[in-house]
């Protein structure tokens, strides 16, 4: 009877677990407490690191519980509060969202695993931040509401400010102090784009949008298309593109390797933001604002690519170089978006997860290598020998070949999937010579840092004691462990790659399809049903109450 | 003569030009500063984005006017965000001018504020 119960509250609610279960979790522990108050970096908060890994995994389940009714072609939809879309909010499950969930949660396992091994000491509360963390990305990929996302957005950033800085020092506190200014900025403008968006249509709601957007005439589409444009460079400086991206090698390079990691996953969020706002709603059936980013998106997005392998090239870290590779994949992966046809995006989503989990990986990879290397660290310099050259080595080498595309990793196959959609396209020469030479550069750029740190070994140090203390501080078998985890599900994605590209294919297709998408949001209400008078504008001396019925504006009063 | 619409909307630029000039200003407080009035600037435009209304109940009644109430509750949520971030912004500079000796953004001009000045 219990159990009956239960599984009807699960599957009911199921939704908004993903949002709850970190909230709470990070709630229990700060009530908790980190043990480390008064300094004492001794203690080891082992009952917090338990309740923070159960419920990482719990969380993990749920995502995973809700990716496969996606796949079954489930279009959940959770009204919170239980109030009606358009006129409360929702939360949305389709396949990309649930992609995403799934794509998070399955970084934040081995991520908090990696952290629990020595830099969750490193500071305060690490534990509840990378839950709110977790929350705040869980809730901007499953909510569908604009207004929503941008809370979400708050939530995950306010988390991010204080995780970057995690671990202190003044090299994190300059980066974290621009990140935190250009962040607060582009909140500033996300609220303009929404204001001006909801002027216009008078909702938030995203399929309630789609459909609202398609009935602006040209006059009033001008603006339409302003909000649309504030919205890409919103999402642009989250995503990290051309000229919005400078702020990521810095940031990203000093975070800690965990944090560094986790935040792989937050460039996506302003990519899958892009794709929700301006292929779901600003799509073809956009009326006058049909594709309003399409001459922007596609150009910004090679230039990125192209800055970014230069970048790479002459990064003088490791950890840089990894920060350089990360904008080099949302350029990718957007140039595929900016393509605007259904198989480019499945190509754009099947990279997209492949590459952040590799880039996950490289960011703990990072680590391991500099702990190793005395005090060079990952600068890319001689230094002495790694221990365990053979492990690194082979690691390093296997997500690098699989960020610059070579097969059979995922990443070839990812890329290749791209390429192939892009040859009917009038932009084939750019988008393939700028992949291509993008590969070829970043494999350029890895093989000089791999054989800088592998083979370019000095011998050892005058002061050998001086030289083992810090060596042992960031490996462990623990740390190791979990950064191939990472790698191998990053890899793994070549073993699955035929189930894995039938499901962004559906992604896509779902994606393109707001009619169907509409009608499950906005349910009996929505749509034509929901013809009040929004935008609402009122006017003298009428009566203004909106109306249930399309062109009821003579004035009847409500008709509930 | 001067409507309502022009003075919210030029009220608007003032504040919006004057939050962008001090953020790009070199040193923290500026900053911070600049941000808060880009925050009171967007608050006010999400308001008027509601359209502009006198003697209006934000809430639905069977007569009379009713004023548009979900840009009203948009602007609460953003106000207590905001206040949430500016707060924040404010402690991570003080900590940072700590921590690097320096309140210039780019960590610039370390030279012309010693820390030796500050000991004594």
């Amino acid at each position: 009877m219990t159990t009956g119960f239960l599984s009807a509250f699960f599957s009911a609610h199921l939704p908004v677990l993903p949002v709850l279960l970190p909230l709470f979790t990070a709630v229990v522990l700060l009530l908790m407490g980190d043990g480390l108050a008064g300094g004492s970096q001794q203690a080891k908060p082992s009952k917090q690191r338990l309740l923070s890994m159960a419920s990482v995994v719990l969380g993990a389940v749920f995502a995973w519980r809700l990716m496969t009714d996606a796949d079954a072609g489930a279009l959940t939809v959770y009204p919170l509060g239980g109030w009606q879309a358009p006129f409360g909010i929702v939360l949305v499950v389709d396949r990309l969202s649930s992609m995403m969930l799934a794509l998070t949660w399955t970084i934040a396992v081995p991520v908090l695993w990696y952290a629990t091994a020595h830099w969750d000491l490193r500071g305060r509360h690490f534990h509840a931040l990378f839950h709110f963390q977790l929350m705040g990305l869980s809730g901007a990929f499953i909510t569908g509401d604009l207004f929503n996302l941008f809370v979400f957005f708050e939530i995950l950033l306010i988390a991010s400010y204080v995780l970057l800085v995690h671990g202190q020092g003044p090299e994190r506190f300059k980066a974290g102090l621009h990140y935190v200014v250009l962040n607060l900025a582009a909140s500033a403008l996300f609220l303009i784009g929404l204001a001006i968006i909801y002027g216009l249509t008078g909702t938030l709601n995203m399929a309630d949008l789609a459909l609202r957007v398609a009935k602006l005439n040209a006059e009033e589409a001008v603006l339409l298309k302003i909000g649309a444009m504030i919205l890409l460079v919103v999402f642009g400086l989250k995503a990290a593109i051309v000229p919005l991206y400078m702020w990521l090698p810095g940031a990203y390079s000093v975070a800690s390797a965990p944090i560094a990691a986790l935040f792989a996953i937050m460039t996506k969020v302003g990519v899958y933001s892009i794709i929700r706002v301006h292929v779901g709603i600003f799509g073809e059936g956009a009326g006058h604002a049909a594709l309003v980013v399409e001459p922007w998106l596609l150009p910004v997005a090679l230039v990125t690519t192209v800055l970014a392998v230069l970048g790479a090239l002459a990064a003088g870290s490791l950890a840089r170089l990894v920060a350089y590779l990360t904008i080099a994949s949302v350029g990718v992966i957007l140039a595929s978006v900016g393509l605007f046809t259904s198989a480019a995006l499945s190509a754009a989503l099947y990279y997209m997860v492949h590459s952040t989990l590799v880039v996950a990986a490289l960011f703990l990879l990072v680590e391991l290598i500099a702990s190793q290397r005395g005090d060079a660290k990952d600068k890319l310099l001689p230094a002495i020998a790694v221990a365990q050259p053979i492990t690194l080595g082979l690691m390093t080498l296997l997500a690098a070949a699989s960020v610059a595309g070579l097969p059979p990793l995922p990443g070839f196959l990812g890329k290749l999937m791209i390429l192939q959609s892009a040859s009917s396209s009038s932009a084939q020469i750019w988008v393939w010579s700028v992949v291509l030479g993008a590969s070829f550069l970043t494999l350029i750029g890895l093989a000089r840092a791999g054989s800088t740190l592998f083979w370019n070994v000095l011998p050892e140090p005058p002061s050998p004691a001086a030289s083992t203390a810090p060596s042992s501080a960031g490996f462990s078998s623990r740390t190791l462990a979990s950064t191939l985890a990472l790698l191998a599900l990053g890899l793994l994605l070549a073993v699955g790659a035929s189930p894995m590209k039938r499901y962004t294919d559906a992604a896509a297709v779902q994606l393109a399809d707001t009619a169907s998408y509409a009608k499950a949001v906005l349910g009996p209400l929505g749509g034509t049903a929901a013809e009040t008078t929004r935008p609402y504008r009122g006017g003298d001396g009428e009566v203004i109450l909106p109306n249930l019925k399309a062109g009821a504006g003579s004035g009847s009063g409500a008709q509930p | 003569m001067m409507s309502l619409e022009f003075l919210v909307a030029s009220g608007i630029g003032v504040v919006t030009a004057t939050g962008i000039y001090l953020i790009l200003r070199g040193r923290t407080w500026p900053v911070v500063l600049g941000l808060s009035l880009l925050g009171y600037a967007v608050n006010v435009f999400i308001f008027a984005m509601g359209r502009l209304w006198q003697d209006a109940a934000p809430i639905l009644s069977a007569d009379g006017r009713v004023a548009d109430p979900l840009p009203q509750a948009l602007v609460l949520t953003a106000i207590v965000i905001g206040f949430a971030t500016t707060g924040f912004v404010i402690e991570l500079a003080l900590r940072s001018r700590h921590e690097t000796g320096t309140d210039y953004v780019d960590g610039q001009a370390a030279d012309k504020t010693p820390e030796t000045r500050d000991r004594a």
